[in-house]
């Protein structure tokens, strides 16, 4: 290693904004296709497979060596990029009186830092309402299904006709893709009954102690109730349609921030070629449309069908 | 062609000295040839002022031929005026219209510091230069003739493309980020390309780059403008060779 550092040389820098830049698109795929679930599935159905991949993405040990490295990039790509911005404006201390760089340059390149730092405020936001919830403050309930029931408690002792009672039977999903029965409920009276100890995710049978099995958590409920569809009994979000709008508009600030950022990842490593330029430079630009427009879609949709 | 003659407003950077504040002045110049160039116009316009016992405005220039790099200048909002692959001394006053008014500035950056009005030093390249930008050559008197080494055309053209850069600094001018990454990058390739460029390739690149960096330049974004603005059309390619070059380097130099 030579004493320019893999880290002080501008050059070392651009590096690394395009390595973790170009990690952060492929990340970009993955949670794209996890979320597109949410409006591909219906039903308990939907809501099981949704909370069973949050499971997994929470719980592998491949997924978790991708989550840190999604984390140490976030934060590399973003400090190394004001770092740089504000290195850049130091790089020309009087600007000029009159100046036409819509001449020679994209919008989109000129203002990748004002983006990125829209974009690094709505990660912060996203992740405060749906992954800090999850996985730090642990406030999201347990996926939990309802049966109401006419269960047989006795037999008339003069007809002997069964003797029935409606029963509200609560059962929590676990991680063995199997419905636990938790808790039960008389209509009538509205008395209920634990059947098993409950803590954080853990089921604990009543009697022995023991676990049982493991819970999920409803993540699902939680997003739906977010962008305005009213689930499980829970009041959906008030301020949905702001965060609806917000979370579009997002998207279109991340649609410009990759309509340059994907292409220039390349030029940054080097990888320009005439022969594959216009194929780097055609991916870049559909990419940059479709992947935001379809993440844009979802809360959209989960909006209009509330 | 019969010429036509156009009058003008000017709106000039004016500086003292390297120390002084300076600000745009603003100055009428009539009769002005749609064939002169925008530096002949600049010396009709000293002529006035001397004739009016002000100082002439300061203003770089040499060979007026545009192979020097001399000419800089700012004009309306783009380095060397609006014209596509053009010195200075290259842009006619036929570019522009009868009244209207030209902003004249000189280069804006931390590492060209204004010396006077529209002159900057630009000896920051010089110094990028000598940090590497040569080929060492035996010259006891057994120097190889250069050409003894077989070339491809390909490669020879490349590198005499990166070479036509003139050193004028339009890149920094024009980058959002006053970044010397063209500049750089195209004295990289013209070597880098070539057999008698390997040699010294690695440490080339690496004390290019360190000098660059150490000399206040912006780093790149990848914009594109200073290609576009460049009077001599080096392509981004310099700049993404260099990349390459100084990975390898960074990674494998001693």
């Amino acid at each position: 290693m030579s004493k320019s550092g893999i880290f002080t040389s501008s050059l070392a820098k651009k590096y690394w904004m395009a390595l973790t830049g170009l990690f952060l698109i492929t990340f970009l795929v993955g949670h794209l296709l996890g979320n597109l679930q949410l409006i591909t599935k219906t039903g308990e159905e939907g809501r099981r497979a949704f909370n069973e991949y949050a499971y997994f993405m929470g719980h592998n040990i491949f997924i978790k060596i991708l989550a840190y490295l999604t984390y140490f990039s976030i934060l590399a790509h973003a400090c190394i990029g004001l770092y740089l911005a504000v290195q850049n404006k130091k790089a020309r201390p009087k600007n000029y009186a009159y100046n036409k760089p819509g001449t020679n340059s994209s919008a989109a390149s000129r203002y990748m830092a004002i983006l990125g730092t829209i974009i690094l405020i709505f990660i912060v936001t996203h992740m405060a309402n749906f992954w800090w919830k999850q996985k730090i403050a642990e406030t999201v309930p347990l996926h939990y299904v309802e049966n109401t029931t006419d269960m047989q408690i006795g037999q008339d002792p003069m007809t002997g006709a069964p003797v029935t009672r409606k029963i509200t039977l609560q059962s929590a999903l676990t991680t063995n893709g199997n419905y636990l029965e938790v808790s039960a409920k008389d209509v009538e009276s509205g008395q209920s009954q634990e059947l098993v100890k409950i803590k954080d995710t853990e089921l604990i049978d009543m009697n022995t102690n023991l676990h049982k099995a493991e819970g999920l958590r409803d993540l699902h409920t939680v997003v739906m109730n977010f962008f305005g569809h009213s689930e499980q009994g829970q009041p959906a979000n008030e301020y949905a349609l702001i965060a609806v709008i917000l979370y579009v508009v997002s998207m279109f600030v991340l649609m410009f921030h990759l309509w340059h950022g994907f292409g220039s990842a390349f030029q940054s490593l080097g990888l320009n070629h005439r022969k594959y330029n216009g194929l780097i430079r055609f991916v870049g630009q559909a990419f940059a449309i479709v992947v935001p427009l379809a993440f844009a879609i979802i809360p959209v949709m989960i909006y209009l069908n509330r | 062609m019969a010429s036509k003659t156009i009058n003008i407003n000017l709106k000039i950077w004016r500086q003292k000295n390297a120390n002084s504040k300076g600000s745009m002045e603003t100055y009428k110049l009539d009769n002005v040839s749609t064939d002169s160039s925008f530096l002949e116009m600049l010396d009709q316009l000293n002529e006035q002022l001397v004739n009016e016992r002000k100082e002439p405005i300061a203003f770089d220039h040499d060979c007026r031929e545009g192979i020097c790099g001399m000419c800089s200048l700012y004009i309306n909002g783009e380095a060397h005026g609006p014209d596509r692959a053009v010195t200075t001394c290259q842009l006619h006053m036929r570019k522009f219209k009868d009244g209207e008014t030209i902003y004249v500035e000189p280069w804006r950056a931390k590492a060209f510091p204004v010396i006077k009005d529209l002159v900057v030093d630009r000896s920051a390249f010089d110094r990028i230069q000598q940090a590497g930008g040569f080929v060492s050559v035996n010259t006891s008197g057994r120097t190889m003739d250069a050409n003894a080494i077989p070339i491809g055309k390909a490669e020879a053209d490349k590198a005499f493309e990166a070479a036509t850069c003139i050193g004028c600094g339009a890149c920094v001018a024009s980058c959002k980020n006053a970044s010397a990454m063209l500049f750089v990058s195209a004295k990289v390739s013209q070597l880098a390309l070539l057999p008698q460029g390997q040699v010294e390739a690695q440490q080339r690149v690496l004390n290019m780059v360190k000098q660059m960096d150490e000399e206040g330049f912006g780093n790149c974004t990848n914009t594109g403008a200073c290609a576009v603005e460049c009077p001599k059309e080096i392509s981004l390619e310099n700049i993404a060779r260099m990349n390459r070059e100084y990975l390898k380097a960074m990674v494998a130099a001693e």
